[in-house]
């Protein structure tokens, strides 16, 4: 990544402009042509730079009103297997092995489950449940009640390192 | 086990908004991706059946409305040269807000959440370099005088997931 890189996360990094030519607004912006422009963006989305081009909903407003953290306290040797088998459940938005935080926190799985009823959300807790077994030694579902801050990344231009 | 499915209070945002079909169906589509081309609305505006304009009002209207929190490129701090991590907080309920304004105000604070347990703040902080991580943890310590409890990944099995509309 170049600093013309740089610019163009820091002039998309609040979202697109809804103009017809959006690419070409921001290529006038970083004062490069609008084919340099789509072309960075494509090698940032084939190197994985960028994850994909598109649409975050609210999942409140979509009447996604359940919106669970569920955390497990797996065996460590089979953390990695039972994780990519949960990831891969189509209700799981996030699966993550990240550190204990003993005596206080147990939990070294956490998987992001999205419902619109409460019945919903149980039916996925159970499914993660069975599917980890006698694996898991203990759980918590941490539901969200407000999002207090939700901007997505944000970096400034001129704090370049790389 | 703990498993409470206890109805919040203090739910922001009702699902009392006005969404139609169309609308739907562009929240749907613009989950799976967005072209890059010299218009991209237009071809995006063809497959949906509207015209171009259509879809560029429908999404002003969305993201003013917050039922979009985002459109644009979605970026991986890592492959950036960043990094993320996901902390929390057990802030107490008085200084609740407070709290929560002390946390935000750092740029670097990408997402927040209440959620219901004795750890009731969950945070993640997106940097430049995997360097300035401690610090800012440090320095949400020493401002909140709450300890700050960080859950960096140590493995990803998987982040996606398309909400239907």
């Amino acid at each position: 990544m170049d600093h013309i890189d740089r610019q163009i996360i820091t002039a998309t990094q609040a979202g697109l402009p809804l103009t017809p030519e959006p690419y070409q607004s921001l290529a006038e912006q970083i004062d490069i042509s609008e084919i340099e422009l789509m072309q960075r963006l494509k090698c940032m989305q084939e190197t994985g730079v960028i994850r994909r081009i598109g649409a975050i909903p609210n999942h409140y407003k979509l009447g996604y009103q359940h919106n669970g953290m569920t955390v497990w306290d797996i065996d460590d040797q089979y953390i990695d297997t039972l994780g990519t088998q949960i990831g891969s459940l189509d209700f799981v938005s996030h699966c993550y092995h990240r550190p204990r935080h003993l005596p206080e926190w147990r939990y070294n799985l956490f998987a992001m489950i999205h419902a619109k009823t409460t019945e919903s959300a149980a039916q996925q807790i159970e499914q993660i449940a069975a599917l980890l077994g006698e694996h898991c030694r203990a759980h918590e579902v941490l539901y969200s009640t407000r999002i207090l801050k939700k901007t997505g990344l944000r970096i400034k231009e001129n704090n370049v390192s790389s | 086990m703990l498993n409470t499915f206890t109805v919040s209070k203090d739910r922001t945002c009702k699902n009392n908004l006005h969404m139609d079909k169309i609308d739907r169906t562009i929240i749907n589509t613009l989950q799976e991706g967005f072209p890059i081309c010299s218009s991209p609305y237009k071809k995006v505006a063809e497959g949906l059946r509207i015209s171009e304009q259509e879809l560029l009002d429908r999404l002003k209207v969305l993201l003013e409305s917050g039922i979009l929190s985002r459109f644009g490129p979605m970026y991986h701090a890592e492959h950036m040269g960043g990094a993320l991590t996901l902390a929390a907080v057990k802030a107490p309920e008085q200084n609740y807000d407070n709290i929560a304004d002390m946390i935000n105000s750092f740029p670097e604070v990408a997402h927040n959440y209440a959620r219901e347990h004795a750890l009731n703040m969950w945070f993640v902080l997106a940097t430049e370099t995997p360097e300035q991580i401690q610090p800012i943890i440090q320095t949400i310590e020493n401002k909140t005088g709450l300890k700050v409890y960080n859950m960096p990944k140590i493995q990803e099995y998987f982040v996606g997931l398309k909400l239907e509309a």
